[in-house]
């Protein structure tokens, strides 16, 4: 009797991924394309940033917050790396006086410019107590202001060699993404096990007063958590400019929810304290199988969406229902 | 009538890696009170979840008024008369008394064609079931405004309201004052009269001995038996739960106090309301007992020592130097630690292992390199201390919510043996916890204090307070009114002052 139970529990808590296995073994079988290496690659490509993006906002989560600004950001990142790398001679070189720096100097330069708005959330989260909802809320319309202020809506393109093999080339058949993407989560990976920040972010996730009692320096942790988040951002905008040849600031839109969704997916708790970076991975990549599924199904783009926001809202709903069978 | 309103036969409940509950019984009486004792993680908070179908019992049966229950929820339970005052309340604050009464089961009434809530008919039947259990409250007062024994005695009247005719009461005192548990105990004795009967859960012996008429031990997730209270001594209820004979409550108080440790001056809070020019000296080895009555702002002074709090003016003298503390970082990094009185509130990191909850506080200690932690000295820390306590737990990776009350406590102090710091303020320290790990917990202070760190236990249990204190320093309305040491430190020397104004 109890048995049957935790299978059935199992299932439902599981039900999403399990419901994409079958959608991915049904399109496996009929749409021979979907399996082909080819396909995969494309996947892991498209993959890759997203997980970067997801790494980032996993942390504002498992702190029981969220970073409704990731998606801006990765956008204004794109934007500023593809208008400091375009070509000399691009036309409608949006910066045409602007130095040709080193393509690693200008990833850094983004960086930079991202960690500002990340302190700034981190900030308002931490002193000011804003919700984590509100105050990112805000922080995504101001970068989009920035983001079309600085490119006056004019869509980049043009890039420098150098850009493009950075984002787009690959060792061995293995795509330059899929190996920063592993590099990223790496790290990420020993930040979360092995670090006292890492310790503490959970610690405040689990129980933000006694964390605090316990000697957690709680604000100095979650302006650290918002400002690597944005130095996140910052990589995967620099990412994904680069690796479609063009970016506009439209780039990233919605990113973030993309990324709550699949933290959710791969078991980070929206009610804080609980997440592994091995569950943001497969929460992305059950999110890109959903996505490609679809595609290769050819259900048509503008239901996709609706697929997808399905599929976010039951992801929730199963997470919550887990926390509270959990009393 | 039945003979029994409630009996449970042979109820088992495991979790992975424990056996919580083998073949249990308890059968209650209509109209009495059933005291139900046993260790930390004997057990007796899962037997009451299983009843109300919090956890599903994996076997046993259920009758009430001797007919065969299955209950699914606590909600069901409610339909078949069983009511749960919980350990933990959790009642909303920012509501009224009356809609707190009713939430869930508001009244309505026609307005037009919608049905609307009737705020007058719900207010007239809390003030009518607040009268019931001696309560006369303006239904319209917000819950939060109340303290936490009347929140208790709304929840035990929201229960009556709703036709209970058993109510379970899991350590309903661990937070109340004396007049409180007398208030209560007035409530309980009331509803039994009129043939209420009272599940009593509680590790304190005296208040069994005044309101309970039978008792049922259990040991280990076991039942050892029942009797009348009649039938049975205090030591034979202390030797049935731990299974061996208890000689001493309290270990010799052997240590001895040193030189200044500690110098607390003319400390304010920022609150009129609280603390106001406390001033007092904490020795190197020594136990210093805080007593008072609740309110004293007892809790409130020593929060604002660890940084908890703010205050207005007032200084700290550690080792000869003058510190200042504006948060509990500082206070750790100085060296001095708090065990809080709010177990969930301020001590269990819920979700997060034993190992994590007793590993936080001192991360510091473990870093290599400036960055990377070691696991395995972290483990090894941790086990150190989670056997020093005997903390009962399949593995250091359980989840610290999914221990029993005690042993929750007794994480939290590991955390603080594990930081090591050189004063440890310990606040109700012996809190749910029960007789046998009680004297673990008083032992480990008394070598604390002989390896050098100075203690302050703040305690409302007046044997406590007197059986393991060097000298006790007495508050009363917000200031230090006495301090007694040695043969000046009688019960009736710290009540003097404890109500001097
Ligand atoms: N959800 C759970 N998952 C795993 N183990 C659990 C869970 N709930 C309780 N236990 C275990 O069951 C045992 C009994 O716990 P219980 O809370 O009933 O003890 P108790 O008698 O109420 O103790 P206390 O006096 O400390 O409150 C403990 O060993 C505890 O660790
Ligand atoms: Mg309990």
């Amino acid at each position: 009797m109890k048995k049957k139970i935790n299978i059935k529990d199992t299932l439902i808590n599981n039900g999403i991924i399990l419901l994409l296995a079958v959608l991915v073994v049904y399109v496996s079988i009929n749409v021979p394309a979907f399996r082909s290496f080819a396909n995969l690659k494309n996947l892991a490509i498209n993959a890759a940033p997203r997980v970067i993006v997801a790494l980032g906002v996993s942390g504002c989560l498992i702190t029981k917050g969220t970073d409704l600004s990731a998606g801006r950001m990765v956008g204004l990142a794109g934007c500023l790396a593809g208008i400091m790398l375009q070509k000399a001679d691009a036309p409608g070189k949006i910066w045409p006086n602007f130095p040709q720096l080193n393509v690693f100097l200008v990833l850094l330069i983004c960086m930079a410019v991202c960690s500002v708005f990340g302190l700034i959330n981190g900030i308002v989260v931490a002193y000011l107590n804003v919700p984590a909802f509100i105050g990112t809320l805000g922080m995504q319309m101001i970068v989009y202001g920035i983001a079309l202020v600085i490119t006056n809506a004019v869509p980049i393109g043009g890039y420098r060699a150098d850009f493009t093999t950075v984002t787009q080339g690959n060792i061995a058949g293995i795509p330059f993404l899929f190996i920063y993407l592993v590099i990223a989560a790496a790290i990420i990976w020993f930040v979360y096990n092995y670090t006292r920040h890492g310790k503490y972010m959970y610690a405040i996730g689990g129980n933000e007063s006694a964390a605090e009692v316990s000697g957690v320096n709680v604000k100095k942790t979650k302006i650290i958590i918002y400002i690597t988040a944005a130095c996140l951002y910052a990589i995967a905008g620099f990412l994904f400019s680069g690796k479609s040849g063009g970016a506009s600031v439209n780039l990233g839109m919605s990113y973030e929810l993309e990324a709550i969704a699949a933290c959710t997916i791969g078991g980070v708790s929206v009610n804080g304290g609980i997440g592994r970076v091995s569950g943001v991975i497969i929460g992305v990549a059950v999110f890109e199988l959903l996505k490609s599924s679809l595609q290769f199904l050819g259900v048509n783009t503008n239901y996709q969406f609706i697929a997808q926001g399905i599929v976010i809202v039951v992801a929730i709903a199963l997470d919550i229902r887990k926390y509270i069978a959990k009393k | 009538m039945a003979e029994y309103r409630l009996e449970m036969h042979g109820i088992s409940k495991s979790f992975p890696g424990v056996k919580a509950l083998d073949q249990v019984n308890l059968s209650v009486r209509p109209g009495t009170v059933h005291a139900l004792m046993g260790e930390n993680g004997a057990g007796k908070s899962t037997l009451m979840k299983c009843l109300f179908g919090i956890y599903k019992m994996d076997e046993g049966e259920v009758l009430v008024d001797g007919e065969k229950m299955n209950i699914g929820n606590p909600d069901e339970a409610l339909h078949h008369g069983l009511a749960m005052v919980h350990q933990e309340l959790q009642p909303v604050p920012d509501r009224t008394i009356a809609e707190n009464m009713y939430l869930g089961r508001y009244p309505l009434k026609s307005f037009g064609p919608l049905k609307v809530i009737d705020h007058k008919r719900m207010n007239e039947e809390t003030v009518k079931w607040l009268e019931n259990v001696k309560m006369p409250f303006d239904p319209k007062k917000k819950l939060g405004e109340l303290s936490i024994s009347q929140m208790q005695s709304v929840e035990i009247a929201k229960a009556v309201s709703q036709d209970a005719r058993l109510i379970i009461l899991d350590e309903p005192t661990s937070s109340l004052t004396e007049n409180e548990v007398e208030a209560l105990f007035k409530i309980v004795r009331d509803l039994k009269s009129r043939g209420v009967s009272f599940v009593y859960i509680s590790h304190k012996m005296a208040e069994i001995r005044q309101i309970a008429d039978d008792i049922t031990i259990m040991r280990d997730g076991t039942y050892v038996g029942s009797w009348s209270m009649e039938d049975i001594s205090d030591n034979e209820i202390v030797k049935q739960m731990v299974g061996r004979e208890l000689t001493n409550v309290y270990p010799a108080l052997d240590n001895e106090p040193g030189d200044v440790l500690m110098e607390v001056k003319g400390y304010t809070s920022i609150s009129d309301r609280s603390f106001q020019n406390c001033s007092f000296t904490l020795r190197r080895g020594e136990i210093l007992g805080f007593g008072g009555l609740v309110g004293a702002q007892r809790t409130e002074l020593m929060e604002a020592i660890f940084g908890i709090r703010h205050i207005k003016s007032g200084e700290i003298i550690l080792n000869g130097k003058q510190i200042s503390i504006k948060c509990p970082h500082d206070a750790i990094k100085n060296g001095i630690g708090m065990i809080t009185e709010d177990r969930r509130g301020t001590g269990i990191l819920g979700c997060l292992s034993i190992a994590d909850n007793v590993s936080i506080a001192s991360l510091d200690q473990y870093l290599e390199a400036g960055v990377k932690l070691n696991k395995k000295k972290i483990e090894e820390l941790v086990q150190e201390n989670v056997g020093k306590l005997s903390i009962k737990t399949p593995s250091s990776k359980e989840l610290i919510q999914n221990l029993s009350g005690g042993n929750q406590q007794k994480v939290i102090i590991s955390r603080w043996l594990a930081n090591n710091p050189d004063v440890l303020i310990m606040d109700e320290p012996t809190r749910g916890i029960d007789v046998g790990a009680k004297y673990e917990i008083y032992q480990i202070m008394i070598e604390l204090a002989k390896q050098g760190k100075g203690i302050i236990m703040i305690s409302s249990e007046m044997p406590e307070l007197l059986g393991v204190s060097n000298r006790i320093m007495v508050m009363c309305n917000k200031r230090i009114t006495g301090e007694l040491s040695g043969e000046e430190a009688t019960q009736e020397n710290v009540m003097k002052y404890a109500t001097q104004f």
